[in-house]
C-alpha cells in the first residue's frame, strides 16, 4: 500500500506558493469532451476485461507517458488527458505484442487516404 | 454548399475556386486517424467489440456518477452498522448497494470528522473511485491538482471556496491502480430529520473528494 498522509504546511511560505500554478476548473463539465475520448477509455477497460492486461499494468504506462509529456512541455492542465491516455493505449498494445509500430503507421495512413477519397459526408471505410 | 462550409472555404488563405474541390473529400485529424488505425488492429487480431464497447461508453457517460457515491454516503449517516461496515471493509459495504468496481482495486474511505478533514488525490496519474462517483472531473487529472494538494492543501482547498476551522488537521490520500479513496464527509448540522434519500441529495461530488463539503444549502430547501 503507497498511501501517503501528509499534514498541511501552515507555515508555507508566501513565495512558494506564489509559484503554484492554479487548478483549472470548469463546473458540470461532461464527462467526455469528444466521441473518441469515450472510444478510447472504452478500449482500455474492454482490453483489460479480455486479460490483455492487469489494470496496474496500465496506470503504470498511463503515468509514464503522462511524466514524458510533462517532460517535453505539456502543461498537462487535464484537457491533454485522453490523448496520454491513447499514447499509453497504443503503447501497452505494443509492448503486449498485439501489433507493432509499423502497422499502427500502415493503419494510420489507409485511414488517411480512405478519408481523402471519400466524399464529404459518406461514411468513411477501409477498401 | 451549406453556411458552415462557405464560412470555413472563405477562410482558406487564396479563395479561388480550388477550394471547391477540397471541400469535397472528408479529413479526419491526427487523432482521429490515430484511434481508427488502433480500432482496425484490434480487430483484425479479434479484440474489437463494437458492442461491448458501446455499452461500456454508455455506462460511464449515463449511469456511473457520483449520486452512487452521495447513496453509499447517506447510508452511513443514517445506518450506523452500514457506517462501521464501510470503514472497516470498503469494498464490501459498497458492493452491497450494487456498485462494484471493474478493475479490482480496493476500496478504502476516510471519514471526516471534528479534527481532521480528508482529501484525495493521485499524483501518479488519476485513479479515481469510478463505481462511486463516475469519471474525474479534468481538475483532478491536472498537474497543478496532483502536485498541489500534496505540497499545499490549504491553498487547494482555498481555491475551491473551503476554510477548514483553525486547529482541524489535512489528511491527504494518494490513490493508486491498487487503492482507492473516498471520503465520508460530515453530515451537516440539522440534518437529522431528512430521509436518506434526501441526505444524498447533500452529498456533492466534491465532498468525497475532499475538495468541497456537503450543501447544506441544499438541505435548507428541501
Amino acid at each position: 500500500m503507497t498511501n501517503n498522509s501528509a499534514k498541511s504546511n501552515l507555515t508555507a511560505t508566501a513565495d512558494v506558493l506564489r509559484e503554484l500554478p492554479d487548478i483549472p476548473r470548469r463546473d458540470n463539465e461532461p464527462v467526455f469532451d469528444e466521441p473518441w475520448q469515450a472510444e478510447v477509455f472504452a478500449l482500455s477497460l474492454s482490453l483489460h476485461e479480455q486479460g490483455v492486461f492487469t489494470w496496474t499494468e496500465w496506470a503504470h504506462t498511463l503515468s509514464s507517458t503522462i511524466k514524458e509529456a510533462q517532460r517535453d512541455g505539456d502543461p498537462d492542465l487535464g484537457n491533454t488527458y485522453y490523448l496520454h491516455w491513447l499514447s499509453a493505449l497504443e503503447q501497452l498494445i505494443i509492448d503486449k505484442n498485439l501489433g507493432d509500430a509499423a502497422q499502427l503507421n500502415k493503419l494510420h495512413k489507409a485511414w488517411d487516404t480512405a478519408a481523402r477519397n471519400t466524399a464529404h459526408g459518406l461514411p468513411i471505410t477501409l477498401p | 454548399m451549406n453556411n458552415n462550409e462557405t464560412t470555413a472555404a472563405s477562410k482558406a488563405s487564396k479563395p479561388t475556386h480550388e477550394h471547391t474541390h477540397d471541400h469535397e473529400h472528408s479529413h479526419l485529424d491526427e487523432t482521429e486517424l490515430r484511434v481508427r488505425a488502433l480500432k482496425s488492429l484490434l480487430s483484425e487480431k479479434g479484440y474489437l467489440d463494437p458492442e461491448a464497447l458501446n455499452v461500456l461508453i454508455d455506462t460511464y457517460q449515463h449511469q456511473v456518477g457520483p449520486q452512487n457515491g452521495a447513496r453509499v454516503v447517506a447510508r452511513a449517516w443514517t445506518d450506523s452498522t452500514f457506517k462501521q461496515w464501510l470503514l472497516e471493509d470498503a469494498s464490501a459495504a459498497i458492493a452491497s448497494l450494487g456498485f462494484t468496481g471493474r478493475q479490482g482495486e480496493h476500496m478504502v474511505v476516510v471519514e471526516n470528522t471534528s479534527d481532521v478533514h480528508n482529501m484525495v488525490v493521485c499524483t501518479l496519474c488519476s485513479c479515481y473511485p469510478w463505481p462511486v462517483l463516475g469519471l474525474p472531473p479534468s481538475w483532478y487529472k491536472s498537474a497543478p491538482y496532483r502536485a498541489r494538494a500534496v505540497s499545499d492543501p490549504v491553498g487547494v482547498l482555498a481555491e475551491f471556496g473551503i476554510t477548514l476551522p483553525t486547529g482541524k488537521s489535512i489528511s491527504v490520500w494518494d490513490s493508486t491502480a491498487e487503492v482507492r479513496y473516498l471520503v465520508l464527509p460530515e453530515q451537516p448540522a440539522n440534518t437529522e430529520h431528512l430521509s436518506e434519500q434526501q441526505l444524498g441529495e447533500l452529498v456533492t461530488r466534491n465532498s468525497m473528494i475532499g475538495t468541497g463539503l456537503p450543501d447544506p444549502a441544499s438541505a435548507v430547501s428541501q
